[in-house]
């Protein structure tokens, strides 16, 4: 499953980084979310990155499954 | 039909939501309701509504478009009064919260966990050192978020006092307008002079920091007044309500003291619990928009019965009961959308090291007066406790 961020909309409440934060930290400067891996593969991670994407308060985040191979 | 309930209403029960809440959620989850100065707005009970709400641009935090619900009483307002941060829409909400957001990564506040954690000994030192039985709001859950956000921003933590007794009477609905003027303008001048100062001798603090960035003077003095105001009242109330709760369930207490890896569950399961500042997220629709079913106007105020929607069936089972194992963190205790806490990470570190630490050091700590003769700050728009009398 790949995951995204949209900086845009990013609050930097850092509620992905108590989530998981193998996958996410955050920026020093601005407190915006950086995704360490771009992917989650095994079910744990995906459990805990949907969960990430549950509690974004600004539906940063986007997990999706990867698009058809072009 | 019933007529529409008046809000604010009080608990009735200190643990749980106004009854009133919760049968709104049940029959009526968009309800129109009637506020104190006799306009109507509309009230949300349940969590998805109220998460749909807040994530919606349509609605505004701008307190000052007129119609904005629950603002106090005739609310006079100084001539250079700005918006800060939760009175701001974007764009300019984003790039406010971005230009601040820095001093609150996770890392950030894992990094001052030493620093809270030799204020919280400190605090507990002179509570040892002092009489049985003492009471904790003065000399552990007020102190302790108070030095630690005067330390954050660089605001000498001999004024306290000062602040302190002026946000208690800023936050308490019944304090006249005119009072609440003069306490507001006093705070806003107090801030001014000392970020004249930090001006000319920066230190080692956020607001030197927010200037040395190049912030506008009267937009920091705003910043600086909402982050102490937000940082005194609400950890502070959370540090009593816990520790009362704590202290009446023997089985949490056990399991905190046991393992202090479950601490942070049990901090989560306390703020959803109370949801102590449940009016703070309201707004106003700037367009019409429908929500569960009901068309909202613009211009219609909207109220947020959090504290309704951190138990609603849908989102938490059995929400009406204290739960330690329930893993609640999309409770809304912090609110959710952009304007999500911003200090929200630093009060779950204050409140997991005040809990570890008070039980560690005195773990035969009790209640000295009996539960229910606790008096609670039913009339604030934080709820909290007065005191809390205990003894060991
Ligand atoms: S939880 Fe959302 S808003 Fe907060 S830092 Fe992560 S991506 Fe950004």
């Amino acid at each position: 499953m790949r995951i995204t961020a949209d900086l845009e909309r990013c609050v930097g409440a850092g509620q992905c980084v108590l989530t998981e934060p193998a996958v996410f930290d955050q920026n020093d400067d601005d407190g915006t979310v950086i995704v360490r891996r771009a992917t989650a593969d095994d079910d744990e991670t995906i459990r805990r990155v949907r969960e990430a994407v549950h509690l974004c308060p600004s539906q940063a985040l986007t997990l999706t499954e990867p698009g058809p191979p072009r | 039909m019933t007529a529409s309930p008046v809000l604010p209403l009080k608990r009735s029960c200190p643990y749980a939501p106004p009854a009133e809440h919760l049968r709104l959620q049940q029959q009526e989850p968009v309800a129109r309701v009637t506020l104190p100065d006799g306009s109507t707005a509309w009230a949300l009970s349940r969590l998805e509504d109220i998460r749909t709400m807040l994530t919606d641009p349509r609605f505004s935090s701008d307190r000052q478009r007129d119609g904005y619900p629950l603002q106090p009483p005739g609310r006079p307002r100084a001539a250079d009064e700005r918006p800060v941060l939760i009175g701001l829409d974007p764009p300019e909400h984003g790039e406010a919260r971005r230009a601040v957001v820095g001093e609150f990564t996770i890392k950030r506040m894992n990094a001052m966990r030493p620093r809270i954690q030799e204020i919280v000994d400190d605090c507990l030192d002179a509570v040892l050192a002092g009489p049985r039985p003492t009471d904790l709001v003065p000399t552990l859950a007020l102190p302790v978020p108070s030095l630690v956000i005067c330390e954050l921003l660089g605001v000498p933590y001999t004024d306290h006092d000062f602040f302190q007794s002026r946000s208690a009477n800023l936050l308490h609905r019944s304090t006249p307008a005119q009072e609440r003027f003069a306490a507001a303008q006093e705070i806003r001048e107090y801030m001014a002079t000392l970020i004249a100062e930090k001006a000319k001798t920066p230190g080692d603090d956020l607001l030197s920091r927010q200037l040395g960035k190049g912030a506008d003077h009267r937009d920091l003095a705003g910043l600086g007044f909402l982050l102490l105001l937000a940082g005194h009242e609400t950890t502070g109330n959370m540090i009593s309500l816990g520790t009362m709760t704590l202290l009446e369930r023997p089985e949490a207490l056990a399991a905190l003291k046991r393992d202090p890896a479950v601490t942070p569950q049990i901090v989560e399961e306390l703020l959803r619990y109370f949801t102590i500042a449940e009016y703070v997220t309201s707004r106003i629709a700037v367009e019409d928009v429908e929500i569960g079913g009901v068309l909202i106007r613009a211009g219609e105020g909207v109220i947020t019965l959090a504290n309704a929607a951190n138990r609603d069936p849908a989102a938490f089972t059995d929400g009406d009961t204290f739960d330690i194992d329930r893993g609640a963190r999309h409770h809304i205790a912090f609110g959710f959308g952009a304007h999500q806490c911003l200090g929200q990470n630093l009060a779950r570190v204050e409140l997991q090291i005040v809990f570890d630490t008070l039980f560690a050091r005195i773990p035969d700590l009790r209640l000295a007066v009996p539960a229910d003769e606790l008096s609670f700050k039913d009339d604030s728009t934080v709820y909290g406790l007065h005191s809390l009398p205990v003894t060991w």
